[in-house]
């Protein structure tokens, strides 16, 4: 009996099972399949639907993308490829290969290309400090010298003008510093007051007397020459790093217990966001030349660059607002019972978070500024938009379309796919919770 | 007042050779006011701590206790009456205000502690930025106050990944880096798991062993009791009994203090 028993429950295995295959509906790709396509009728259909668009897409374009040739100088040459090989038409990409240059740099002087290519490539050291956090600290002081760089390279001119405009900035930043112990507000505004005083008052003839002193200085090309991504680099790139500190102050205005401070910035993010960015570029080649004192002719781009980042900067003020709205009370009482002055406690411990929280809509409004950039085309000048009708208009091109569009569509995708990358990256490394 | 703490679950004896309460007056209060709106909140304050003391503030919800010693260190703003914090009177002046500031450290119900910075960050940044203070002996002297709250191993890690207890004691160790002559508790346990509460309190009666002068809005009067010198009692925006703690536990003169008690202390 308790033989039995103990027979019945005592149990030692004598041979181990292997691993064994999963069954084939729980296996690679059929179970992806299953979880992914197929799972219930709904998502059938819906699978079904789509390979038949992509299907009609890929029957459309392939055989016409197939066809592509290269080696063309006109339209009418690749129209008599076809016809040799007995074919329909297909893609002429001899029109990017013929018209490269001038998708990339307009009418900028050929001689001088090396200008624009060397400011393109030393934006790569500028920007690593401030993307990457890896990158040595020090490359900073790059980094603040690379925008009156690029300018002086990409104009070039006299190299005065650049200096005279960053000594304004550092001006600034020496009342900052140096009336700190009087208090906040008035080194504040003193900050500001200070290189505008010195933009509008004494930058012209300092600039000038240098000039005359030691003509230092490379060949000027003016406004006009500029063209293709050139363009749309230097106002999307400026537009960009721009309206983020611009709109960090206005979003911090607004919040500001100062009436006049936090009307303003109402005022201005209310009206630069309730008018079409087309009729602020308007207003910006047609208008600000009333506003501005009679002799001085600003520079177009210049001008759209203000104005484009006006725009981005309102769009970016309400963003970075709902940043600061998700942060709890206590962070800024925190700061405060620490000791930590209002821009101290901005700068280490409200911005880190409230941007941290912001970063998807900062890159969308990047990404957005950057497309818009295209809408210069619409005042005359010659962006890639621009170009392709300018290129169309040549009697060896005209009737090209798609491959112009396509190859600009490409080459903005890049750009805006790699913001995108980057701002997925940055989320994933300022991650503190649970690391 | 040597008694174990046994009730809140502290057995040891406590030390009270550095608990002296000297002459020299840490905070003035006099007649002070303060309205929210058309709200008065705190009524004819008067109220004198001496360098050393240990200050349990205790009354029911709403009374005004947080809104009094964060108007101490200017969290809130009076509007008549005068606040002097070891010879400074706060008014609008900033400068004064700062001064205040680093001499008196503050832990809040919900630590506050900065969640993008590590535990040592967050402990070194005031240290740095506000008593500019080298990096490398800021991060000594972080390390020295970890090591008191006994959490130096965590001093890498984010506040998001330490229990509650350790987040509080870190809130404690950042507020003790500026070296503060004056320490403020706004309940520092009522967020709190029982278990943490005892840590947070272990950390709060070593300070007090110390000879810090500390203000505690707290309902833990079990901590009153082992460490206090004083318990005052506040209801509607006004002080309304204050005694040593034994006389103020065992024999309250008010009736609402009686009515708090009660309910507090469950009979
Ligand atoms: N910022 C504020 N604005 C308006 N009223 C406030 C504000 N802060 C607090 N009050 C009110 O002031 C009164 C006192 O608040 P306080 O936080 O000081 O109470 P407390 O004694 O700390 O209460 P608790 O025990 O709930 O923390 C409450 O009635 C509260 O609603
Ligand atoms: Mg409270």
């Amino acid at each position: 009996m308790s033989d039995l028993h103990a027979h019945t429950v005592a149990y030692v295995r004598e041979s181990m099972i292997p691993e064994q295959v999963a069954p084939v509906t729980e296996r690679g790709a059929v179970k992806w399949m299953r979880e992914n396509l197929f799972n219930g009728w709904l998502s059938t259909i819906l699978t079904v639907l789509s390979l038949l668009v992509v299907f009609w897409i890929v029957a459309d374009l392939g055989p016409w993308l197939m066809r592509s040739v290269w080696d063309a100088g006109s339209l009418s040459e690749c129209r008599r490829i076809w016809a040799e090989a007995g074919q329909p038409a297909g893609a002429c990409w001899g029109v990017i290969n013929d018209r490269l240059h001038q998708l990339l740099f307009g009418f900028y002087p050929p001689h001088l290309y090396w200008r624009p290519v060397l400011a393109l490539v030393l934006m790569i050291p500028a920007l690593g400090p401030i993307l990457y956090p890896w990158v040595p600290r020090k490359l900073i002081w790059f980094s603040a010298v690379y925008p009156f760089l690029a300018y002086f390279l990409l104009w070039g001119g006299s190299i005065w003008l650049p200096v005279t405009a960053a000594m304004g900035f550092v001006a600034g930043g020496a009342a900052l510093v140096l009336l700190r112990p009087l208090g906040t507000l008035p080194a504040t505004i003193a900050a500001f007051v200070v290189p505008v005083i010195w933009w509008i008052v004494a930058a012209g003839p300092f600039a000038a007397v240098m000039t005359q002193i030691l003509p230092i200085g490379i060949e000027f090309v003016r406004s006009d020459r500029f063209g293709g991504f050139l363009i749309s680099l230097v106002i999307g790139v400026s537009g960009i790093s721009l309206s983020l500190p611009l709109g960090i102050l206005l979003a911090l205005g607004r919040q500001s217990d100062m009436v006049l401070i936090k009307s303003v910035c109402v005022i201005f993010i209310e009206f630069i966001r309730g008018v079409p960015l087309i009729t602020l570029l308007f207003t910006a080649s047609l208008l600000l030349n009333y506003f501005l004192p009679p002799g001085t002719s600003f520079d177009l781009i210049l001008r759209v660059i203000i104005m484009v980042t006006l725009f981005a900067a309102a769009y970016m003020a309400e963003v970075i607002r709902g940043g600061l709205a998700a942060l709890p009370r206590g962070q800024y009482e925190a700061a405060d019972a620490l000791g930590l002055d209002y821009w101290k406690a901005q700068r280490l411990i409200i911005m880190p978070q409230a941007l941290k929280i912001a970063i998807p809509g900062i890159v969308n409004t990047f990404i957005g500024l950057f497309k818009d950039t295209t809408l210069v085309v619409f005042i005359g000048l010659l962006d890639p938009i621009g170009l392709s009708n300018a290129i169309r208009a040549s009697s060896d091109w005209q009737g090209i379309y798609w491959e112009l569009f396509i190859f600009i569509g490409a080459v903005f995708f890049v750009f805006c796919f790699g913001m995108s990358r980057y701002s997925m990256y940055l989320e994933r490394r300022l991650r503190t919770d649970h690391r | 007042m040597t008694d174990t703490a046994a009730e809140i679950g502290i057995d040891r004896k406590i030390d009270t050779r550095h608990m002296k309460v000297s002459d020299e007056v840490a905070i003035q209060i006099t007649r002070m006011n303060k309205w929210f709106g058309s709200f008065h909140v705190l009524r004819d304050i008067d109220m004198t701590v001496h360098q050393g003391e240990r200050i349990v503030v205790c009354g029911p919800s709403g009374s005004g206790k947080s809104t009094l010693i964060r108007c101490i260190n200017r969290l809130e703003e009076h509007q008549s009456g005068q606040i002097i914090v070891d010879g400074t009177e706060l008014t609008s002046d900033l400068k004064n205000i700062d001064k205040v500031r680093s001499e008196v450290g503050m832990v809040f119900q919900h630590f506050n502690l900065f969640p993008h910075l590590t535990i040592l960050e967050n402990c070194t940044l005031a240290p740095i930025w506000v008593r500019k203070i080298p990096k490398q002996e800021a991060e000594e002297i972080a390390m020295h106050f970890l090591e008191k709250v006994k959490i130096p191993e965590q001093a890498l890690k984010f506040p998001g990944q330490l229990s509650g207890g350790q987040q509080q004691r870190v809130a404690i160790a950042r507020s003790l880096c500026m070296k503060p002559r004056i320490m403020l508790f706004d309940e520092p346990t009522s967020a709190l798991d029982p278990e943490m509460i005892k840590e947070v309190l272990d950390t709060m009666i070593q300070l007090a062993e110390e000879g810090m002068t500390m203000i505690c809005v707290t309902h833990e009067m079990g901590f009153a009791q082992a460490v206090a010198n004083r318990v005052i009692f506040m209801d509607q925006g006004q002080i309304v009994e204050q005694n040593e703690p034994r006389e103020f536990f065992h024999n309250p003169k008010s009736e609402r203090t009686q009515l708090f008690l009660s309910q507090i202390l469950g009979h």
